[in-house]
Parts: C-alpha cells; structure tokens; sequence
C-alpha cells in the first residue's frame, strides 16, 4: 500500500473487502485479488476499482453490485470503475486465499503463472481433500469459468482446481 | 490518431470474428458429446463473447457516434458484418467445430500476445486478458484434434474431411487491407500476416501428433472482411438479433 489510508478509506475498503464471491463462497473479493483498491474522491464518493477475472465472467456485474451494495450499507456513495489492465492473474490470489479455497474442496492454482508452460504441459494439482498429488485431469472447464475438474487417484474424491492464469 | 475509421473497422472485425464463433460454439449447449465438452465449449464461447464485448464497446467509443456493445452486436445488418468466413460456417461435427476452434485460437493467440503491447492502453488491456485465455483454448481444442486424428478409424476420416472443408478460410485469418496496415503502423494492433509462422507452428505440431497432413489451397474462400457471407449467416443472424428486432432497446 503505498499511501497511508484515511479513516474513511479504511472503513470503505473493509466494506467492500468483505464481500464474498458469488461463485466460490469461501472466498472475499479480496483475497482473490479481484478488488483493486477503494479509494475516496474529492467528492467524498467511493470509488471501488475491480477486475474481471476473465473477460466473460458472468459474475462480474454480480460482484460489481454486492461491492457497490456493501459500500452503501456502510454509509458511501458508491462508485464502481472496471479495470482490465494488468491483466488479472491467480498470483494475485493471496496466500489466506489459498487457504480458504484449499479449505472449501477446492485446488488452489499453481504458482508463477506468468508463463502458461509449455502449451501442453501438465501441471501437478494436490488434492485439497487428502494432500495427494496422485490426481489426474478430468476436464479442462469445469463448472465455472476458473476452475477445472480433477480426480485423486488416493482418496478417489473428485475435485475442482481454480485453473492458473 | 490519423484515421478513425481504419481503427474502428479494424475492431469491428475483430470484435465480429469473437461474437460470430462464440454464437456459433455456444450452439453445442445441451448437444456436446460428453458432459465434460458440455461445459468446455459454452466456457470458450463464454471467454470469446467476453471479448467481443469489451471490443465492441471500445469500437463504439473509437467511432464516437454513442453506439454501445448491444446496439453494435445486434442492430447491423448482415453487411456490416465483417467476421471471417471460418468462423460463420456451421459447427458440422464435434471434429469440425474442434478444428476450427484450433485454428481460429492459434491465430489469436500470437495476436493477442503481440497485442498486448499496443500503443493504445485499452487495447493492451482487452489483449493482455484474451491471450491467457486463447492459450487455453489452443491447448484445449488441440488435444481434441490429437485425440481425433490419432484415433479410431471413423474419427480420423472425420478430422481429415475436417481439413478438407476447412482448408480454403485459412488465409482469410491473415487477410490484410488498408485499415489493417493503417493500424499496424500505428502500433495499435499487429499485422496478421507476421503471425503466419506462429500459426503454422502449432498447428504443425498438433497435425505431426494427430498424424494429419496439411493440404495446400488452391482456392481461398474470402469476403467476410468486406461484409460478404456465406448463405447460412443470414440464417444466424436471425436467431442472434431475434430479441432485439422484435423488443428494440430490451434489457435483461
């Protein structure tokens, strides 16, 4: 953080910090890196900056909603400014993120996902329910656009895997 | 900015390209093979409508006449249309709609890449999001192509009638005119013929797996960059722009 936070931005970035993604409940906007940063203008209206995790997430205007809902609750005005540069990537998932995602059954994605490997190279996924890396790919997409759909091959549980990006 | 209009066409095509074979995928819903394609193919049709309409509402924007994404998506008529050939043409089989996908996605792979680094900031945004996500669909409709080709008998006369009907609207992917030069000296988007050598490297490699031979054309198909289509868009049209001719100005 590179300035120091009035009391009022403060107050407004716990506010829309603390609003949970639609489709993955264990998780704040937050922790997945999706909410850039609230700040207050010289109007005194908040202005939450959030990016899309990927360009058809139909989640976004449902997150832009709740973010914008949760400011007003806290006494704002609310205004929503989507960014789409730098690009969003699941490095920006904080480590309590990973954690929580970990902890509701869901694979956290792989690290430094800067390069995507090689095109058709195979990542080693653990599965969040035994710790086993013995998994194997079932499908590319799963149920939403970030996650994949996996299988341990030692507890036999399927799982999902937040895709890396 | 020294010409407008070559911007605007140039995103109109692209955008068009996005939206054109996103509907056409998103046609595969409730009819993919396997569950698991089920989900794949309204994912990548998903990802590519996202990026149609961050275009479009750029290319509204360049062309400053107040048109949103919705009013340039829907409320053209079939001319003003300026996707590729390719990516209208019907799905045919799922070896035919997987080949097309790795074709259309390893062009737009190296071209989002090169985008990425464009001279206009939202471009380079739009790019720097839609190359992960090509990269994605490379992998994805490439390992479908391997599968195919190197599978049973059937499915590997099914990938090679594949090639065949879809040899002839590669070289459209590579089209270039007036608008796409005026653009790519501007540094506000690449010229697509640099891109060839990266094409034909992954689908060299993808066809060397699958045990497929690339065929030479004799006759390229193109016209869609000039607003020239093939029968059945007419026919897409008219399911895409069904709800906005019949309620203008609906909103969900």
């Amino acid at each position: 953080m590179a300035a120091v936070m009035s009391l009022d931005q403060k107050r407004a970035y716990e506010a829309a910090a603390s609003v949970l993604d639609p489709e993955v409940p264990a998780v704040t906007v937050a922790d997945l890196g999706i909410l850039r940063s609230v700040e207050i203008d010289d109007e005194g209206v908040a202005v939450a900056r959030v990016t899309p995790t990927y360009s058809g997430c139909p989640a976004v205007l449902a997150i832009e909603l709740a973010i914008e809902a949760a400011l007003a609750e806290a006494g704002f005005k609310a205004r929503i400014e989507r960014v789409i540069s730098p690009a969003w990537t699941t490095d920006w998932i904080t480590e309590e993120g990973r954690e929580k995602l970990r902890a509701f059954g869901i694979a956290p994605p792989a690290k430094t996902s800067s390069s995507i490997r090689s095109l058709f190279g195979e990542v080693q996924v653990d599965c969040p329910k035994c710790g086993s890396g013995d998994t194997e790919k079932v499908s590319e997409f799963g149920s939403t656009a970030c996650k994949a759909l996996y299988r341990c091959r030692a507890c036999l549980e399927p799982f999902d895997y937040f895709k890396c990006l | 900015m020294a010409d407008k209009s070559h911007l605007f066409e140039a995103l109109i095509r692209l955008a068009d390209d996005h939206l054109i074979l996103a509907h056409r995928v998103s046609e595969w819903c409730g009819h993919a093979p396997i569950l698991e394609e089920d989900l794949a193919l309204p994912n990548m049709a998903l990802d590519m409508l996202g990026q149609a309409r961050a275009i479009y509402t750029y290319a509204g924007e360049v062309e400053g006449k107040g048109r949103d994404e919705d009013a340039l998506a829907y409320l053209r008529t079939e001319r003003e249309y300026k996707n590729i050939l390719m990516v209208e043409r019907p799905n045919g089989d799922f070896a035919h709609t997987m080949l097309r996908q790795l074709y259309f996605a390893a062009f737009m792979k190296p071209y989002w890449e090169a985008a990425a680094s464009s001279s206009d900031a939202t471009i380079a945004g739009i790019a720097a999001k839609a190359a992960k996500e090509a990269a994605y669909h490379v992998r994805h409709a490439g390992e479908w192509v391997i599968r195919l080709g190197d599978g049973t008998e059937e499915s590997n006369r099914r990938t090679r009638d594949a090639v065949s009907a879809l040899n002839p609207y590669i070289d459209e992917l590579f089209h270039t005119d007036e608008a796409v030069i005026a653009v790519a000296d501007e540094g506000l988007l690449p010229d697509p013929r640099a891109l060839r050598p990266k094409f034909q490297e992954t689908v060299g490699f993808v066809f060397a797996e699958a045990g497929l031979e690339t065929e030479s054309t004799q006759w390229p198909r193109t016209g869609g960059r000039s607003g020239l289509h093939g029968e059945e868009f007419g026919h897409l049209l008219s399911e895409l722009q069904y709800m906005q001719r019949t309620y203008p100005n609906m909103t969900w």
